[in-house]
């Protein structure tokens, strides 16, 4: 579907097939879930972006006070990568019709999804042990917002992960192809929010100061 | 395939979309009150969004009772001046405005105008609107707790937000916040669906550049509200943390009477980006499906094809894309870099080009046009002369140099009431006289309708001229009195008082407006189908108005753009959109002539 192509259409002139009506609308036959979770997928990319753009924001000041990120951290990174993992397994198990390896691959990407909110969690506890958790500096309240925000994202997937786990289960009861939408557009969604909180890590939360450095580079700092 | 003629292709099935599981009512509540039929949701939508506009316009009058009478009125207090001004504000773009163009109209006419029977997520459509109806019900909670809403301004700008100085800076603030919150939240839920609608379940035939302007304009706004309001829901986040948990996202170190606050670090100018990267698309995403309406106002009624449709669909594009690189105009006076001051200044100014481009259209269209006086098409007229005219003073305040001294003061005022209130609105009333036949299945009364028209028009100059003439004197905005002070002569407060004997004349007008539409709903005359003679799909439904599922038993085909009037050779002055070619009456000598010419 090319969006640009089209605008350049001259609508009042009669069709230059010669079949007026024949034409189609250019309508893609995806379905209107996928289209819709992607439109969504946007929506959330400017959503992180903009807290990315105010953390940077944020840092260039001189009273910035970045605090130390909590080791755990890698560690949830590496159970959302999993988690993703699993729900690409569990896709490519049902193009190959392979239904165990489908549950096996939903029930692991669940399990490590939950891995990784409760190890959130219990980063923010990190933070409150080391003694560094001051709601009024901003370098700890960006994290806690962001990271937070992230984690919601991931709890709102749970419940998609959990209808789509239950159509795989009562496969008799749903369309087949109902259940395979489900679960690429489950899988969609991991894919993103693991896209989106590889950026987050890597920038913000990884501990090493990239973020700081690319804005040296750009001549912000 | 070789042996089908143009003539021949009308019996090519319509693609009807095997996931769309039309949704059937079962009782009297999933009928009107949960409804997912689009159509029901968009006058649930349009009402609620008037209801509470109508909340905006009284406070309106009560702002306006304390500027043209200070001293006479003892029970508005300075603080309650504030909270009117900002819920009066807030109300009047976001909950009306916005709710209206995209949940009201958009809901309404994207899956008619396309061709669909119904939205993409007819569910999803339904939450949104109640997601919208509690944030509505959370903003007018705000009213009643203690300390009364906030009366920070529509910017809500911190630190004074959330600061015992300010009016509301409880309760009110937090219930404002909240409520911006799920607006957005309803919002996004509506948006995905109109957007995902025109992408994807236009009929067969309804190419994108087929599609009628009102869809175009809607569908833009749509996109650029999903893209915009994720910074204010950002910004209504952290200023509730600011307030709740004690977070400094937004809170600079701050001594309030001689005592240090725990806030401390924050920056206020990130909440300006941040509110400003929402506010200026925030304009367009009220002023593009206005343009769209009214260009479509403008053919039918002047019975003409809009001129330049390309251009009018890549100038939609355009102002879209570049509303969003032009936030920090609002934000000249907050002390910025040069540089950037006078990047924002240039892109504000290409802005105005591709306006300008709709605004010749327009007039181009109506040229030549057989003009049709009637309601719809006066108030359509009143908008191109509104905008224009908000327009040109816009022109002076994108101007660093000349912003500077006019910030702040009733210049401003009338600019934007200009450009942002009066010009939409009169747009509203011209789409709801428009389309009141196809959703009633009534005619209203165009007597009533015109003085309607006069009484609001001219209401409205005689409203924001003079205010323009307060701002050269340097009259500033927000101010509750003006006191003795010196350099306002005499006849500021004159000029005051009749601008709010005015309001009140222009606001009691209305009460016209109303008559007129339950009046005609109840007891009207019954409309013919099509009274305007539209070309465009939403008129073609089998029934009037359109039954559950739009279309009767298949969808429409559709064989040629919305703005085939004075079609050369044809018997009628317009030719439906779903009319094939060869049931097109044509005028027996006519006929052979015609396609050459047309080409
Ligand atoms: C019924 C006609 C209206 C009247 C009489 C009216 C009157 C006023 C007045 C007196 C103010 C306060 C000016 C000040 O002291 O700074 C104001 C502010 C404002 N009005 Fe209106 N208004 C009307 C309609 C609208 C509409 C339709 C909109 C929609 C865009 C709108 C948007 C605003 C905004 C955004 C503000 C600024 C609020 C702020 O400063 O925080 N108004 N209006
Ligand atoms: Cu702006």
């Amino acid at each position: 579907m090319n969006f640009f192509r089209q605008l350049t259409e001259k609508p009042w002139l009669p069709d230059k097939n010669g079949a007026i009506g024949m034409r189609d609308n250019n309508v893609s036959d995806t379905a209107h879930a996928r289209v819709g979770l992607k439109m969504f997928l946007i929506v959330v990319g400017v959503l992180f972006f903009l807290l990315t753009v105010s953390y940077a924001g944020r840092m260039v000041y001189e009273d910035w006070r970045p605090v130390p990120q909590p080791w755990l951290m890698w560690q949830n990174t590496a159970m959302l990568m999993l988690a993703s993992a699993g729900l690409h397994w569990a896709q490519s198990a049902m193009r190959r019709d392979e239904w165990n390896q489908v549950k096996m691959g939903l029930i692991g990407a669940g399990a490590f999804t939950i891995g990784f909110i409760v190890g959130q969690l219990l980063a923010w506890q990190q933070l409150v042990d080391k003694g560094v958790f001051e709601l009024t500096n901003p370098a700890v309240a960006l994290f806690i917002l962001i990271t937070g925000l992230h984690g919601l994202h991931m709890l709102g997937g749970l419940v998609a992960w959990g209808r789509t786990a239950d159509k795989v289960w009562q496969r008799d009861k749903f369309e087949l192809n109902k259940v395979r939408q489900s679960i690429d557009n489950c899988t969609l969604y991991w894919h993103f929010l693991l896209a989106v909180w590889l950026v987050l890590f890597g920038l913000l939360f990884s501990g090493n100061d990239n973020m700081g450095i690319l804005l040296t580079i750009c001549g912000f700092k | 395939m070789s042996d089908i003629t143009q003539d021949d292709v009308g019996y090519v099935a319509p693609a009807e979309n095997a996931e769309q599981d039309l949704y059937h009512p079962k009782s009297w509540i999933t009928k009107y009150v949960f409804c997912q039929d689009a159509k029901v949701i968009a006058i649930q939508y349009a009402s609620t969004a008037i209801a509470i506009g109508l909340v905006a316009l009284v406070l309106s009058w009560l702002m306006r009772l304390q500027l043209g009478f200070p001293d006479s009125f003892s029970f508005i207090e300075p603080e309650d001046y504030y909270q009117f001004i900002t819920a009066h504000g807030m109300i009047m773009v976001v909950y009306l405005l916005t709710a209206l163009f995209l949940g009201g109209f958009g809901n309404y006419m994207i899956p008619l105008m396309v061709g669909a029977r119904d939205m993409a997520f007819p569910y999803v459509n339904m939450v949104s609107y109640w997601v919208y109806l509690t944030a509505v019900f959370v903003l007018i909670a705000s009213f009643f707790v203690p300390g009364g809403p906030t009366g920070a301004g529509w910017t809500l700008y911190p630190p004074q937000a959330i600061l015992s100085g300010t009016p509301g800076s409880d309760g009110g603030i937090i219930l404002m916040l909240v409520s911006l919150a799920l607006f957005i939240v309803g919002f996004t839920m509506g948006g995905l669906n109109y957007v995902v609608t025109v992408l994807q379940s236009r009929t067969r035939g309804m190419t994108l550049m087929r599609m009628p302007l009102t869809i175009w304009g809607i569908f833009v706004a749509t996109v650029l509200a999903l893209l915009a309001f994720p910074a204010l829901f950002v910004g209504a986040i952290m200023m509730l943390l600011d307030k709740i948990l004690g977070t400094s996202f937004f809170m600079p170190n701050i001594v309030e009477l001689g005592e240090h606050l725990s806030y401390g670090g924050g920056s206020p100018i990130l909440f300006q980006h941040l509110f400003w990267f929402f506010g200026h698309p925030e304009v367009y995403i009220v002023a593009l499906p206005a343009f769209g309406i009214v260009s479509d106002l403008i053919a039918v009624h002047s019975r003409r094809h809009i001129f330049g449709y390309r251009m009018m669909v890549w100038a939609i594009v355009i102002i879209g894309a570049l509303s969003f690189v032009v936030w920090a105009h609002h934000m000249y006076v907050s002390g910025m870099n040069p540089y950037f001051g006078f990047f924002f200044a240039t892109t504000t100014l290409i802005i105005a080009i591709p306006t300008a481009l709709k605004v010749y259209n327009w007039t181009l269209t109506l040229w030549k046009g057989n003009i049709r006086l009637n309601t719809p098409m006066l108030f359509a007229i009143g908008f191109i002369v509104t905008f224009l005219n908000g327009g040109i003073t816009g022109l002076f305040l994108g101007n660093v140099a000349i912003d500077v001294p006019l910030s702040d003061t009733m210049f401003v005022v009338a600019h934007f009431h200009m450009v942002m209130g009066v010009a939409p609105m009169l747009v509203v009333f011209g789409a709801i006289y428009h389309w009141f036949p196809l959703i009633t299945g009534k005619m209203y009364s165009e007597t009533l309708g015109k003085f309607h028209f006069w009484v609001t028009f001219l209401g409205a100059y005689l409203i924001y001229f003079p205010m323009h003439y307060l701002g050269f004197v340097g009259v500033p905005r927000r101010y509750f009195e003006l006191g003795d002070t010196q350099i306002f002569t005499e006849s500021v407060g004159q000029l005051n008082a009749f601008i709010s004997i005015m309001t009140f004349i222009v606001g009691f007008a209305q009460i016209v407006f109303f008559y007129n539409m339950f009046r005609s709903y109840a007891a009207g005359k019954k409309s013919e189908m099509n009274p305007w003679g539209a070309a465009s799909l939403e008129w073609q439904t089998p029934e009037m108005p359109p039954g559950h599922g739009n279309w009767g038993k298949s969808l429409p085909l559709v064989y040629r753009w919305a703005y085939d009037y004075g079609v050369p050779g044809a018997t009628h002055d317009f030719v439906p959109q779903n009319m094939a070619p060869k049931d097109v009456p044509m005028e027996k000598k006519a006929r052979k002539s015609t396609r050459s010419r047309k080409a």
